[in-house]
């Protein structure tokens, strides 16, 4: 069992869902976060004085996977995500020591799938 | 409970009782009324006075005759009274709403209460001797140039009831009058909170904003509108700046403006000011405060009308005019030498031409406000961004680029354009001026408001400075003032976004 946690574009977060729903993959947590990459910032302008904002709106998701949707599923992310410019995003994957479903106590696989 | 018991029990018989004492009222007024001679010819007369907002024709009788209307007239009235609630409404919520949502979102509540505590504060500052300093005669005799009116004579708003007060005019209850002044004498401190948002301590902001009316605002109200004021060249022949200010030009912006600036310069930058991001928390607040303060200027303009009458009018198309164009001047400009048309510079634009028009609303032709409209998308704009960065000083939220650059723009326009086909009244004691050397005068006012508003500015909060301290720690300015001077959270329950 992987934890995936993925950082993209807000903007292409549709695009994302869509292509992994394609791949079988519907779960999911999804949260708004801040951040800064290589983007660094960006700047807005207010009565003509350039403001630089340092974190940039990201949206994170977290998909807990059995081994076999590993791929499947970082596939869906960078198809969906990627545009080829700097600030698409990263994944990040972790080995997940256990998961469990509440309703029903079930742990492991099962509960993930 | 009784009482209330009474009042329904009794519920049936009031027609029959209300009929009896508005017979007996009729008949004991009546007698009153009927004991003067009143022509026909007379009667005919005061009604046309009332149309043309004219002098009573009671008054200028010989002999003195008694009117069937003695009090005011009901359609000037009615107007004075919206224009009143319409100015209130520019600062609760317009003015709070404008600036609020230009602050972060940690101090919106310290600008809302600002703006409350101000209401208040002024209220009853003005109920105590504030209105009498203003709009009493200050000389006590038939003419004079004096700087500050009355200490006592209105004081406590005694003898200011629904009677007209012939100083000012002949048809608006004289308590409507001084309630409408009130909703300026409200606005004009509650500005100058936007130089000095998000880092001036609660109680110093309500201690200056309570000596600054006496040392600056009720001497400028009386010297440019009391009927024997300094500054006065519309009513006060003996005026010694025969100056123009239809709306509050010099009154409201440039001496909130300037004084704005004297103090964001005293208190000093933000914590963090250049070198973290200040943006505005919510532009749609402050685009819904700029809507409702252009809503809210037509009482402010329209209104200084005193009457529901032609000058009125006037003042009113100006100001839709001037506001329009300045709100569509601005960001165009933006686009053009920018980069984008931004919705800031749209409400900054319409809030620059409101401010522009004030001072010449009811004296100039329809084609001078748009030129005014013009001047003021390009000169406050140019402060707000070219300006304010040279010279460095952190004015938050621009009460110094807009108002005070804004003001005095509009009070130099005002002595250029001024036409006294457009408004009569200016002739008998500016005839000689209008159209020649009136804008010398218009120098000289400015030159008198930017001093008084300094001068006096600087020492009042230097003063409070050594009292109390203008500043909270830098540590509660990193909080936001709302949790440390008020208590409270502006969006307890929203996820406040860190950039």
């Amino acid at each position: 069992m992987k934890l995936i946690t993925a950082i993209i574009q807000p903007a292409k977060f549709k695009d994302v869902k869509d292509a992994l729903a394609k791949q079988g993959v519907t779960k999911m947590t999804v949260s708004n976060v801040s951040g800064c990459g290589q983007q660094a910032g960006y700047e807005e302008t207010y009565r003509g004085q350039d403001i630089e904002i340092n974190l940039l709106k990201k949206v994170m998701l977290k998909i807990g996977v059995n081994d076999k949707f590993v791929e499947p599923t970082i596939k869906a992310i960078i198809d969906g995500a990627r545009t080829g410019n700097i600030g698409d995003g990263k994944i990040f994957i972790t080995d997940l020591q256990e998961c469990i479903r509440i309703r029903t106590g079930e742990r492991g696989s099962e509960a993930i799938g | 409970m009784k009482k209330i018991n009474y009042c329904i029990k009794c519920k049936r018989r009031w027609p029959v009782v209300t009929a009896i004492l508005i017979a007996l009222n009729l008949t004991v007024s009546a007698g009153s009324i009927f004991s003067a001679d009143i022509s026909l010819e007379q009667r005919v007369a005061d009604i046309e006075a009332y149309m043309n907002n004219g002098a009573r024709v009671t008054s200028t009788a010989v002999p003195p005759v008694e009117s069937k209307v003695p009090g005011a007239g009901p359609g000037h009235n009615a107007w004075m009274m919206t224009s009143t609630l319409l100015v209130l409404f520019m600062t609760l919520p317009g003015l709070a709403l404008f600036y609020g949502g230009l602050v972060r979102s940690k101090n919106i509540l310290s600008v809302m209460a600002q703006c409350m505590g101000i209401t208040g504060l002024v209220t009853i500052l003005w109920w105590l001797c504030g209105y009498s300093l203003t709009f009493a005669s200050g000389s006590g005799v038939e003419g004079g140039s004096t700087f500050l009116g009355s200490f006592s004579k209105f004081a406590f708003l005694k003898g200011v009831d629904s009677l007209p007060n012939t100083d000012y005019s002949a048809w608006i209850s004289h308590n409507v009058f001084s309630m409408f002044q009130l909703m300026f004498a409200i606005i004009t401190p509650a500005l100058i909170l936007g130089a000095i948002a998000e880092r001036m301590k609660f109680a110093a902001v309500m201690l200056f904003s309570g000596l600054w009316m006496f040392a600056v605002y009720f001497p400028m109200a009386h010297m440019v509108w009391g009927i024997d004021g300094f500054m006065n060249g519309v009513w006060n022949s003996k005026a010694t700046i025969k100056a123009l200010d239809f709306a509050g030009g010099t009154v409201v912006h440039m001496a909130s403006g300037w004084s704005a600036l004297v103090l964001c310069i005293i208190l000093g930058k933000r914590s963090g000011f250049g070198k973290r991001p200040m943006a505005p928390h919510s532009l749609v607040m402050t685009m819904i405060g700029t809507g409702m303060l252009w809503v809210g200027w037509y009482g402010f303009n329209a209104g200084s009308a005193l009457a529901a009458d032609g000058i009125a009018s006037t003042a009113f198309v100006n100001t839709t005019l001037a506001a329009a164009v300045a709100g569509f001047v601005w960001p165009m400009l933006e686009w053009i030498f920018i980069e984008k048309p931004t919705v800031l510079g749209f409400c900054s634009g319409i809030v620059a031409g409101l401010v522009v028009i004030t001072p010449a609303a009811g004296f100039v032709s329809t084609s001078s406000a748009v030129f005014i409209g013009i001047a003021a998308g390009i000169v406050p704009l140019i402060s707000v961004v070219k300006l304010k960065k040279w010279l460095g000083y952190d004015d938050a939220l621009d009460t110094f680029g807009i108002h005070a650059v804004g003001g005095t723009l509009g009070a130099l326009l005002t002595g250029l354009f001024a036409d006294n086909k457009i408004n009569p009244a200016i002739t008998a004691n500016l005839g000689e001026l209008v159209g020649k050397t009136l804008w010398l005068e218009q120098v000289k006012a400015i030159g008198f408001t930017v001093g008084l508003s300094v001068i006096g500015s600087i020492v009042i909060a230097y003063a409070i400075k050594f009292a109390i301290g203008l500043r909270p720690s830098e540590l509660v300015e990193e909080q936001g003032l709302d949790i440390h001077d008020h208590g409270e959270e502006g969006y307890a329950d929203f996820q406040i976004i860190i950039r």
